[in-house]
């Protein structure tokens, strides 16, 4: 902890006592890929003390005057500006360069919203990827990234988006068939899956049929296996309800499907209508004159 | 010495007529906590006080004597006369108390009278009554209540299958990146929306969607913006509202501006917002017998039926109220005092404000259901 203490105080007095900018015979390149092993020659003689500080990294060493620098490839990593100050008794020689991101691609934080979305809809996938270097800099260099889509029939999509500034996205479509697609963005040879949840969308054409149940004054209600208009099963626990209106009143139950479809008892009423709908869409009718 | 002297003996003589007129003339106003009207127990000299009484000992849960005061003990146990009013299953009722009473003698005979009994119960929901037509009757010098005890029907021992469905979630680890995959929130969407002047005050009254193939757990915010663009006043749903909503489900929900004008009012900004929830599909209830009553007690009453095997400790319903072109016109609930035993109907009764039912032209009434024995 004293060390640091010491060695930022020190950079604060170099920094103070000098302008900032490449000076006496320090050379360091104008740029450097992130974990790239580089040396740097000096000039003189006797010991000097090196102090390099960047974006998360500082580095403080005894060299030799005149000899090389060395820098090994985990030396500097973080991508960024940065300062050097080479002090040796009342001297100080000072440089400055940039740490750019490696162009290889070594991992993606890939963004696929949203994860669960109704079928057949145009443009509402929407996936955003980042591309990172093995140290975790942006990749800032333009990267060809390619988005692939694929559903449980094997049916695929593709898009293919370069990234600017780090990022690629594309928009996607979901398929028609329900089910888990598989998601994936390729940059190099870095691959990255989500798996989105393709459901059905809103139930379509109920119909329910009724007839008398074991208890004289019930009637009992069930619906068809209940499907979207893409014909996929509408899930388990959706709730349909029914309403059986007659003279004076009327009765209502909402009932969740279970394996497909929605059965329930209500009160028989000689001509009651009992209609069956789920959220806003309306299903069939039916008079009940009794013990049909 | 003399003065010190003259002030012991006024307070000596204070302290011996205050318990005088104490004994004479007790103070009824300290006993009677729960109405004004009642007087002090002892022997019934008048059906009411026979019902005071009996009011009284409810009052202050003395279940014992109250049970020995009745004319007609022999008909059940005491345990059923508790059952009776206390509740049981953990109702509602079972977590209420007797806040107060009305007592109306209807009419009256040498040996028997009818008095109506209003009993006033406070929850954690507010108050609910329970009306009693008391039959009282003379036995030798003093007055007895033939208590109408309702039993509660049982279900016959028996097996109910149910194929039972229930969603849990799981969601990422707190040490993924933040780029992984995480669950998806369930998608609602408001489907109507009417504010209301009411009272002096703003009402929002509107419906909710889960257009999702997941249950949420869903509340709902509103800002009233005025002219300006800055926020009047801010409130949420609270309990006018079916907070856990199934796939495709629809619930109601109402929400109360006491102090802003709806004059003042130049937009509404409603936001509902959601979580995914564990939940389950169970228990079924049916809400059967619905009817409008008009005017002078307008209110909608029907019948819950729990058609699954569970007990439903607590029930709410809530009854959303549509003029003749389908707008709503308000939104109004009940908790029934008494827990849904299987298939067995629990009366249910939402009371509208007068003005208001003369505009209702259609209904739609949802139930939601609280159950200790299941984890939601």
């Amino acid at each position: 902890m004293r060390c640091w203490g010491t060695f930022l105080c020190g950079l604060v007095v170099v920094a103070g006592a000098q302008s900032w900018g490449q000076s006496g015979g320090l050379r360091f390149p104008e740029t450097v890929e992130a974990g790239t092993a580089f040396s740097v020659l000096t000039t003189g003689s006797g010991e000097a003390t090196l102090y390099v500080a960047g974006p998360g990294d500082a580095l403080r060493r005894k060299i030799q005057l005149g000899q090389s620098i060395a820098f090994g490839q985990e030396d500097l990593h973080n991508a960024g500006h940065y300062v050097v100050f080479l002090v040796s008794g009342s001297s100080t020689q000072s440089a400055q360069f940039e740490v750019i991101p490696s162009r290889q691609p070594a991992t993606l934080s890939f963004l696929a919203k949203p994860s669960r979305l109704p079928v057949n809809l145009s443009n509402a996938l929407s996936g955003v990827v980042y591309v990172f270097d093995v140290f975790r800099n942006l990749v800032l260099q333009p990267q060809p990234v390619s988005f692939e889509l694929s559903d449980s029939t094997g049916h695929a999509q593709s898009r293919t988006a370069t990234s600017h500034n780090g990022v690629a996205w594309v928009k996607m479509n979901s398929a028609a068939k329900a089910g888990p697609a598989q998601f994936q963005a390729v940059a190099g040879n870095i691959r990255e899956k989500r798996v989105i949840q393709q459901v059905p969308g809103d139930p379509c054409s109920i119909r329910m049929s009724a007839r008398g149940s074991g208890h004289e004054e019930r009637v009992a209600l069930e619906t068809e296996p209940v499907r979207d208009c893409n014909g996929n099963a509408v899930p388990d626990g959706t709730i349909v309800t029914f309403t059986e209106t007659y003279q004076g009143g009327q009765s209502t139950v909402d009932v969740p499907l279970k394996r497909g479809v929605a059965r329930t008892e209500m009160p028989a009423r000689n001509g009651a209508v009992i209609s069956v709908a789920s959220g806003v869409v309306m299903g069939n009718e039916i008079r009940w004159s009794g013990g049909l | 010495m003399t003065g010190g002297r003259f002030l012991a003996f006024l307070l000596a003589a204070a302290t011996v007529a205050f318990i005088v007129i104490g004994t004479l003339w007790p103070n009824q106003t300290g006993m009677s906590v729960a109405d004004s009207k009642a007087r002090l127990m002892g022997s019934a000299s008048s059906p009411e006080d026979a019902v005071n009484n009996l009011m009284q000992q409810i009052v202050r849960r003395n279940w014992e004597a109250a049970y020995s005061s009745l004319a007609n003990k022999g008909e059940f146990t005491e345990s059923e006369f508790i059952r009776d009013l206390n509740g049981n299953y953990g109702s509602l009722r079972t977590y209420a108390n007797l806040d107060g009473f009305d007592v109306q003698p209807l009419h009256a005979t040498a040996d028997e009278a009818q008095v109506s009994a209003n009993l006033r119960w406070a929850s954690v929901v507010g108050t609910f009554d329970d009306q009693r037509d008391l039959r009282v009757v003379r036995n030798r010098d003093s007055w007895q209540v033939v208590w109408p005890i309702v039993k509660e029907a049982r279900m016959a021992p028996q097996v109910i299958p149910v194929n039972y469905l229930r969603w849990d979630v799981i969601y990422r680890g707190a040490e993924d990146d933040w780029g992984a995959q995480d669950v998806e929130g369930p998608h609602v969407r408001i489907v109507a929306m009417h504010p209301v002047d009411r009272g002096g005050g703003v009402v929002i009254l509107g419906e909710l969607l889960n257009e999702d193939v997941v249950p949420a757990f869903v509340t709902v915010k509103a800002t009233l913006l005025g002219s300006n663009g800055a926020a009047l006043a801010s409130e949420d749903s609270f309990d006018k509202i079916s907070h856990v909503l199934l796939p495709k489900q629809v619930s109601p929900f109402r929400i109360d501006f006491r102090k802003v004008r709806l004059s003042e009012v130049d937009s509404v900004r409603v936001q509902p917002s959601t979580s995914l929830v564990a939940a389950s599909a169970d228990p079924v209830i049916g809400i059967e017998g619905q009817k409008l009553n008009p005017v002078p007690d307008p209110s909608l009453t029907g019948e819950l039926v729990n058609q699954s095997g569970q007990v439903v400790n607590v029930a709410h319903v809530i009854g959303t109220f549509y003029d003749n072109s389908g707008q709503i016109v308000w939104v109004a609930d009940e908790y029934p005092s008494r827990a849904l035993l299987p298939q067995t109907p629990v009366p249910f009764t939402i009371s509208l404000p007068a003005d208001v039912s003369s505009k209702v032209g259609s209904y739609r009434v949802v139930a939601t259901s609280f159950s200790s024995s299941r984890f939601q």
